[in-house]
């Protein structure tokens, strides 16, 4: 698998920003989750975002963590997550996995950078590890050939975002407010100069996530970024078509288009 | 050995650490280069100390329980912080938490409670400091410690019931880490217990190492020698690693947790976290965790809230790993039967927290008391006191009921049925 860069230098190429879309794997269930994201990825996603459910998501809103929750309650595991990866990764759109860290620890550092690089997964978001604490996934990673996706926030500071941007391969994850995941009916001031900010320290592309839940606001964010993430919203669209897989589908692919055509107007 | 963390916060260089979102870290770095500062001023120090002594009623008695001595053989001394303003330990490490806050300029509190005693004594530090205050705690909890939340809202605090989860401790500190991440900026996190990221684990545990500092001065002033053994409860582990400090070099002081056994390790029911979880990472820190195979945390179960934590504080996990200390489950049956013993002994009912360090260190001043005779001593930590539990009390053992006679509570040796 080619590592995330490859989405964004095709976006590059066509003067736009990339979508890069989310989901839970095990939500609404193992093979639910695999129907969801394929749809994604035929609907017009870049690259794809496979959570791992966990049990304590400090950086979840309510939406993500409901899903989540509903995934470990159908007896989702850490080998289904690696399954979800492999049967999207065959798409061809690169897919990231964004974990808490507990559960690649408990999986076994080397053996958890193994299997993801053998599904085909591109690499690791991880929202609760930063470059500085994060020595032996950087070094699996790199051992792996593997994207390490690290955080910036509107409060870190310029070295930071300058140790984080060099740490970081694929891109670099810019929260663009201060709180947890969860669409926003406006999107975010503060997300437009922390793009700039990590922008001044290379060229490592920057996608910003976080509150981004319909194509005009896709459109605002990709005027800015090299690529708009978006989450919530992708979950709200399933969550809102309890037991009925066709209708859920239908609202993800609609929601998919809206989006990657905002990405293309921005 | 190096009983501190490293500048990164590794106790033992593996334990501890700082596994937190970007958005923490500034606010966590700000903390820390503030709470550093704030132990280096003579001033900022002779004010914490003076508050606790005016306010908090500081150094608490060290007592001589004689009739429980009498009963196991051995000197049993209580560290009694429970006689402490607003009833428990935790009130140290609240009052160093907000004149810090003050001293960094921000203007809100947010804390995690488990038995409301970290809660009560935040809005009471609230109230004294002027701050706003939001106390998150787990809908469990607010159920079982009714009383505190009580007291809470008529300290001025906002008390949010948590559902997700488990409902208790755990997910309280989930909850008040998403509001901190979006709040940051005005408002500092007031952590209840020596867990968490760095600086958590050190700040708190030398805020409250006026515990095991004045317990071994008095000792030595009373008895004139040091304790054979110290014991304290350990949830996040605050009163106990606030105990412990004071001791850790000195060799022949044996060091003793009491974790919560609930229902029994064997059962799966409890929150013995050193005892029988593993290492991983929880709430930013590398400690032993309650784990299931795939990391996902499992739910603990205590009788008391304040323990009902399945994960410890990283300082703890060092001190087990490397020997220095033991950690020993207690029952919720033990607990409770220790609650009974040192109400109807001492005339002192503890807290149920405590009543595991009580029922613990009672075995060990069995033993010390054969190996060494009378005079072999042992101090326990009276977390803190025991109204806020009533309510588990009466249901536990039965009481209340006016019309005919209480069931007597037979203050049986920890294990035995009441
Ligand atoms: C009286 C008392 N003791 C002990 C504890 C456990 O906390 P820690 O392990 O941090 O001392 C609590 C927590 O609420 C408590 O209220």
């Amino acid at each position: 698998m080619a590592s995330t860069t490859t989405a964004f230098e095709k976006a590059r190429a066509e003067d736009r920003a990339a979508l890069i879309g989310y989901l839970p794997a095990g939500f609404p269930s193992v093979d639910g989750s695999i129907a969801a994201l394929r749809t994604m990825v035929e609907a017009g996603c870049d690259a794809i975002e496979i959570g791992l459910p966990y049990s304590d998501p400090v950086m979840d809103g309510p939406t993500i963590q409901a899903a989540a929750q509903q995934a470990l309650d159908a007896g989702t595991r850490t080998r289904d997550v690696i399954d979800v990866v492999q049967a999207v990764a065959e798409t061809g759109v690169p897919t990231l996995v964004m974990t808490y860290w507990n559960p690649v620890e408990r999986y076994g550092v080397e053996r958890w950078a193994t299997d993801l690089a053998g599904a085909g997964g591109a690499g690791l978001i991880t929202p609760d590890i930063t470059p500085d604490h994060g020595g032996e996934w950087v070094e699996a990673a790199d051992a792996h050939d593997l994207d390490k996706v690290f955080l910036v926030a509107p409060s870190s500071t310029d070295e930071r975002i300058a140790m984080t941007a060099a740490a970081s391969r694929g891109f670099v994850y810019a929260a663009a407010v201060m709180g947890v995941t969860g669409a926003r009916d406006a999107t975010s001031d503060l997300a437009g100069p922390l793009v700039q900010r990590v922008r001044a320290t290379g060229d490592i592309p920057v996608a910003v996530g976080i509150g981004v839940s319909n194509g005009d606001q896709a459109a605002e964010v990709a005027g800015y970024a090299d690529g708009v993430i978006v989450g919530s919203a992708f979950v709200r669209a399933l969550l809102d078509h309890p037991g009925d897989e066709a209708a859920g589908l239908a609202a993800l692919r609609a929601l998919t288009e809206d989006l990657a055509g905002g990405v293309r107007r921005g | 050995m190096r009983y501190e963390a490293d500048e990164r916060g590794y106790f033992g260089e593996t334990w501890g650490g700082r596994f937190m979102p970007e958005a923490l870290v500034k606010a966590l770095d700000e903390l820390t280069v503030a709470w550093q500062d704030a132990m280096a001023d003579a001033d900022f120090v002779a004010e914490f100390e003076r508050v606790l002594r005016d306010y908090a009623g500081t150094p608490s008695r060290l007592y001589h329980a004689e009739r429980l001595s009498a009963q196991v053989g051995a000197r049993v001394l209580l560290k009694r912080e429970d006689l402490n303003h607003t009833g428990a330990h935790k009130i140290r490490n609240v009052m160093g938490q907000a004149l810090l806050t003050k001293r960094m300029g921000k203007t809100r509190v947010i804390a995690e409670t488990g038995a409301g005693q970290h809660g009560v004594a935040s809005a009471t530090a609230a109230a004294w400091f002027d701050l706003d205050c939001t106390v998150y705690m787990g809908a469990v909890d607010t159920r079982r410690q009714a009383l505190n939340v009580a007291r809470m809202q008529l300290l001025g605090a906002k008390v949010v019931p948590v559902e997700s989860g488990s409902a208790t401790l755990k997910d309280a500190i989930n909850e008040a880490l998403r509001d901190w991440v979006a709040s940051v900026d005005h408002t500092a996190y007031l952590f209840g217990t020596a867990a968490g990221p760095h600086p958590f684990p050190s700040m708190v545990r030398d805020f409250c190492r006026g515990i095991g500092d004045e317990a071994r001065e008095q000792c030595l002033e009373q008895y004139g020698v040091l304790p054979d053994a110290v014991a304290a409860c350990v949830g996040g582990g605050s009163n106990a690693i606030g105990l412990f400090t004071a001791f850790l070099e000195d060799e022949g002081v044996e060091i003793h947790g009491f974790e919560p056994g609930g229902d029994g390790v064997e059962t799966g029911r409890h929150a013995a976290t050193i005892h029988a979880g593993e290492a991983g990472v929880l709430h930013g820190a590398r400690t032993y965790v309650l784990q299931d195979e795939d990391g996902q945390t499992v739910e603990s179960h205590s009788i008391s809230a304040g323990l009902d934590y399945p994960g410890v504080g990283p300082q703890h996990s060092w001190l087990a790993a490397s020997g220095r200390a033991h950690y020993t489950p207690i029952t919720d049956t033990q607990a409770m039967d220790a609650m009974a013993l040192l109400s109807r002994t001492e005339g002192i009912i503890p807290a149920i927290e405590s009543a595991h360090a009580v029922a613990g260190a009672l075995d060990v001043a069995r033993r010390l008391g054969e190996e060494k005779g009378p005079d072999a001593t042992v101090i326990i930590n009276l977390s803190g006191r025991g109204d806020k539990d009533m309510g588990t009390a009466i249901e536990w053992f039965g009481l209340g009921d006016a019309e005919g006679e209480a069931e007597p509570v037979v203050a049986t040796a920890p294990g035995e049925e009441a």
